[in-house]
């Protein structure tokens, strides 16, 4: 059985969930962890990890800003603006 | 002359040019259908009229100044993933069910170039993490041949909309088989292009690196037409690519790559245990024969670890990407927040339904400290392993014929229970999604009155085979022309 700390994951997930709820999601991780451990059964050893399905690089261009930040327009549709800065909870006391 | 829901493009396009058909005539008829239809198949989450009425009598001036291409004044819908200016994107979920779009993706921009008319944005699995569209916050959609039935997902509403006549074109996207499935589970066409094919600039991300945009239709043919017009380079997508062949060219002119008779490959471990389907698939080949295409077999050995290895590297960054949701700029924002981890935590744990959790947490784990090697770092070596089963087939063959999914759609709430079962709906689209490769669904057969889909795969930026593949098939086949009863 895999061991499956939840509220660590939620913590790092920064997610939370019902006491109700928590011994279902463990059991559904477990199982996805124990299926994804099929994997493990393949030889990998000198094989390079693929994180681009095009082995490819990010391309780059030149150091030149090309678009301004429009926050008037970014910030439309959100109450909790004031003088173009975002509210949220106090963080300094 | 069929109903003008069942007509391809190229007919429309032809009626709309001849001046015997408007725009505005065209987009009425199929909001018409919408209006009729949407109570009972939810394919939608947001229809616009009014842009639709305008656009649409924008392209009928387009048309009368000589100045149209082929999707000028030609109604589609866009799945709920892209962006689209001053329109609702919510992507399914509730963490954006208020989210209206500041700016425009570049694959929606092109089709509005084109003149193509958006009729509204289409349901999907929430942030497009499904196979079967139970995980959207918008409710579920049913499957137009048989309404007990899922249509697949995560594009379930796109490819409901297009086989109920609800639009004659849409864009899905597709990261694990989110195209190609649900186009086989409601009869019609369905392509993911090669991964940097498309623009993903504007369109929400799941799964960066595997992420792709791309066209869904009846026919192959009709796929050309906005496959041409989607893809292409974009500088504002750090990964796209600069590939821009003739053939890519001449699709926006409505000139179809040319065929000629390939080799397909039968990798033996995609039809080992295949049930209904195999009868559907061997006929396929026998029309391809007949054609002149040759047939081997071949082997493409580390298929089964491709479920495990998508659902590390697609978990994975996942949880990086929707670590943007946090409340603050944008997005479904918590009630009375005590600090700013109580913000976060709360919007998250609210706005983002189970199954979208479930991948965050999943991936959370493969990216852990101890984890990281173990499983993310191990999926990326197994992830190439497969991706050089492919390219050491096509070595020998020109495309690749599979089954598109294990079966025909399944019932509703059917696999909700088992997240383990609901992925294995994915194993033969997976090892595609991770090898960064195209592929085609295809309408290939029924079974108990359900639609069945076959799936072509070619080599990265080979398209035109696939196109020219499929239209051959659809030349001799008549599956992309059945239609659902009860949504005439």
């Amino acid at each position: 059985m895999t061991d499956i700390d939840l509220n660590h994951l939620l913590h790092l997930a920064a997610l939370d969930m019902p006491a109700t709820e928590r011994s279902l999601a463990t059991a559904d991780l477990e199982r996805i962890i124990e299926m994804i451990d099929r994997m493990q059964r393949v030889t990998t050893d000198g094989v390079l990890p693929m994180a681009n399905p095009l082995d490819r690089t990010q391309r780059l261009r030149p150091d030149a800003v090309t678009e301004q930040v429009n926050r008037t327009v970014f910030q439309q549709g959100n109450e909790h603006v004031h003088d173009g800065y975002y509210i949220v909870p106090r963080v300094v006391d | 002359m069929p109903a003008l829901h069942h007509t391809p493009v190229a007919g429309l396009s032809a009626l709309l040019t001849a001046g015997e058909l408007s725009s505005v005539e065209l987009t009425r008829h199929f909001l018409d259908r919408i209006e009729r239809y949407q109570g009972e198949l939810n394919a939608f989450i947001t229809v616009t009229p009014e842009r639709a009425l305008a656009d649409a009598a924008a392209a009928d001036a387009r048309r009368r100044q000589g100045d149209a291409s082929p999707l000028t004044g030609i109604p589609y819908a866009c799945k709920d993933i892209f962006c689209t200016r001053d329109v609702l994107t919510t992507c399914g979920s509730k963490m954006l069910a208020n989210f209206v779009a500041p700016y425009e993706s570049t694959a929606t921009a092109r089709i509005a170039d084109a003149g193509a008319v958006l009729l509204g944005k289409t349901n999907m699995d929430e942030f497009a993490m499904g196979s079967s569209n139970e995980s959207s916050f918008f409710g579920s959609v049913g499957n137009p041949w048989n309404i007990d039935c899922v249509p697949g997902g995560s594009s379930g509403g796109s490819a409901v909309a297009v086989a109920a006549g609800l639009a004659p074109l849409a864009t899905g996207t597709d990261t694990g088989g989110s195209i190609r499935q649900p186009a086989a589970f409601c009869g019609i066409s369905g392509l993911k292009p090669t991964y940097g094919r498309v623009s993903r600039y504007g369109m929400i991300a799941f799964a960066s690196s595997l992420d792709q945009g791309g066209p869904m239709a009846r026919g192959v043919e009709d796929l050309g037409l906005l496959l041409g017009v989607m893809a292409g380079f974009d500088a504002a997508d750090s990964t796209s690519s600069d590939a821009n062949e003739d053939w890519l060219a001449g699709l926006r002119e409505g000139r179809m790559p040319a065929a000629e008779p390939l080799t397909i490959g039968l990798p033996k471990e995609y039809f080992d245990g295949l049930g209904a389907a195999a009868a559907s698939l061997d006929e396929a080949r026998r029309v391809f024969e007949a054609r002149g295409y040759r047939v081997r077999e071949v082997s493409l050995p580390h298929t089964e670890p491709a479920i495990p290895v998508y659902y590390v590297l697609a978990g994975a960054e996942a949880s990086a990407n929707l670590s943007r949701y946090d409340g603050i700029r944008f997005g479904h924002r918590a009630d009375n927040p005590h600090d700013v981890r109580d913000l976060y935590v709360r919007s998250r744990s609210e706005g983002f339904g189970a199954e979208v959790k479930r991948r965050i947490l999943t991936g959370t784990y493969a990216l852990s400290v101890g984890y990281y090697e173990a499983y993310y770092q191990k999926a990326q070596r197994v992830r190439r392993l497969i991706q050089q089963d492919f390219l050491r087939a096509f070595g020998d063959v020109d495309i690749l014929l599979t089954p598109t999914a294990p079966g025909a759609a399944f019932r509703r709430g059917e696999l909700t229970r088992d997240p383990v079962a609901m992925y294995q709906q994915d194993v033969y689209t997976t090892p595609v999604s991770l090898a960064g490769l195209p592929a085609l669904s295809l309408p290939c057969g029924f079974v108990d009155g359900l639609p069945l889909g076959m799936q072509l795969i070619a080599p990265h930026f080979r398209e035109d085979r696939l196109l020219a593949a499929g239209l051959d098939f659809q030349h001799d086949t008549d599956w992309h022309h059945r239609h659902p009863e009860g949504w005439q």
